[in-house]
Parts: C-alpha cells; structure tokens; sequence
C-alpha cells in the first residue's frame, strides 16, 4: 500500500502522519504542495495537520486552491483515499470533498488535550478495525474545531452514515458533537483528532493506530 | 480600478469572536450593545477599466476564495 502526505509550508504533522503510516505497513512518499502531480501507484493521500500557509483568510483555504490540491481532488474524484487531520480536515472542506466548514472553537481557546470520541460506524476503510458504538481517547489540537454545516448537510450525514466520530463531551462546539466525517463514496475521511498521536505505545494508547492499520489491511486486502 | 469587498458570518452562524467583544465592551461600560458581529474587509487593486467587468471578476474571485458562502455573505463595491 503506497500513501503520500502533502506537505504546506506551515505543515507540522506530516511526519507523525508518515510514521503512523509506515508503522501501519505503508510505503509513504512526501508531496510538496507546489509539486503538481501525486506519484504514481498512490493509494492514499494524507493531509497532515498544521497551519497551513499561516491559517490566512481561512484555515485551510489557501492551501486548498495550491497546485496540489487538484491533484488530491482529481485523486479524489477517481475513487481515490484521502484522509484528512485537524488541518487535513480544514483543507478538504475548502476544496469541497468534504461538507461543511470548522468555525473558532465555541469558547474562544485553543484546546490541546486528549478526548474521548465515540465511533458511529466502522462502515469504512478507515473505521473497520473499530467497533462501532466504542469508545476511543486521541488527542485534539484546534484553534478551530466547531464543525459546521446546515441542517440539510447534518441531514445528509446522519442519513448517509457518514459521521465517523463524535465526540463524547463536546470540547469546541461543533454541531452533534461531530468530531470526523466521510464522504458519500466513504473514500474520504475527515477528522479534527489526531490519531497518528495515539498510535505508538508510548504516545499512551494505540487506539489511532487501529485506524492506519485498518486503511493499509483494506486497502492490501483489495 | 479599486475593489473593496466585505466578507461577513451568515445571520445564524453562531460569531464566538463578536460575542467576546460584545462582552468586553460591556466591561468597559458600554451598555445596551445587543449583538456584535465581525468580518473582514479586502482591497484589491485591479487593472480592469470597466466597472462591470471587474465587479463580475471580484464575484468570481469571493465565490473560490475570498468567501466561504457555507457561512459567509459577501458585497463587492468598485471604484
């Protein structure tokens, strides 16, 4: 299984988001984002968390319309994976493959600290190694972290199945405690939590390494 | 041609940042603020002469980026 993480200048996770890749199996190739094309043979592409291009205008806006990015959108739009985290997340609701936005957090902090989220489905590459209803403790790391979206989207996303995780106690406000999200084809993934920070033994648990290895088992099982 | 744009929070999108702001005014002895909203505005410089022309490129330009219209409205004046 071959991923690539795409790199912004601002960047800072992308190289606990390689070796939580590599430690799930995965070969991993960096991308920098004026780099036009994703390496042949790609399955997956992360985006790592960060402040990309300084959080300017709007958190992840700008690196959303970089040369990358419509790689990692014609990536997309092919069937292709994509996994987003915290800033991840943020660039790929600018680009449009995920739905909504995230607002500043409801209480005006910055929040870093480890909660607890509720998986709600394990209908998807990224899920299927969890058991849907269980709990799991990842870290949080956000400035903005209230998810957003109108209530036909939230609708939508309940209908659809397509809200991965919420969280159990609502740290920044975000509409029905929604903590990760996928796409309609479940190939997209979203999520504010960091689960490349809960996935070495000593990082405390190994509860987001469930998510890596789940990808990389799917993804070599096709 | 000059272009100013103002990008504001929907009516409805919950504004923490003009809720921390209508709260400090109030400790400063400000009374009877009953809502604060805040937004940005952006000024561009445009080579375009025509009025028309550049006020449908500035459109353009909030709708793919200056404005997020899952949350945000935006008005362009030219001059």
């Amino acid at each position: 299984m071959h991923a690539a993480v795409v790199v912004f200048p601002g960047s800072n996770c992308e190289r606990d988001l390689k070796v939580a890749f590599e430690a799930a199996g995965a070969k991993v190739s960096m991308v920098w984002h004026k780099d036009t094309d994703i390496p042949s043979g790609v399955d997956v592409i992360g985006v790592p968390g960060g402040f990309s291009f300084g959080d300017y205008l709007r958190c992840g806006a700008i690196a959303a319309n970089s040369p990358i990015c419509r790689s990692v959108k014609a990536h997309a739009e092919r069937g292709g994976y994509v996994l987003g985290v915290c800033n991840g997340l943020q660039v790929l609701t600018e680009t449009g493959l995920l739905p909504g936005i995230l607002l500043r957090n409801a209480g005006l902090k910055y929040i870093c600290k480890a909660v607890d989220l509720k998986v709600e489905t394990s209908d998807s590459a990224f899920t299927n190694g969890y058991q849907a209803g269980t709990s799991i403790t990842i870290p949080i790391a956000h400035n903005e972290g209230n998810y957003f979206a109108d209530a036909d989207t939230l609708a939508r996303l309940n209908e659809e199945n397509r809200v991965a995780f919420r969280y159990v106690n609502n740290p920044n406000g975000a509409q029905e405690s929604i903590a990760g999200i996928l796409s309609k084809n479940r190939r997209v993934r979203g999520m504010m939590p960091h689960p490349e920070r809960m996935a070495d033994p000593v990082h405390g648990n190994i509860e987001g390494a469930t998510l890596f290895k789940s990808l990389v088992g799917s993804l070599e099982a096709v | 041609m000059k272009a100013r744009v103002h990008v504001m929070l929907k009516n409805g999108v919950l504004d923490p940042e003009g809720e921390a702001v209508r709260h400090a005014l109030g400790s400063l002895g400000f009374e009877g603020v009953e809502d604060v909203r805040q937004g940005k505005v952006i000024e561009l410089e445009l080579a375009e002469d025509d009025a028309s022309t550049a006020e449908a490129t500035v459109k353009d330009m909030c709708e793919k980026l200056l404005a997020n219209t899952v949350i945000e409205s935006y008005s362009v004046e030219i001059s």
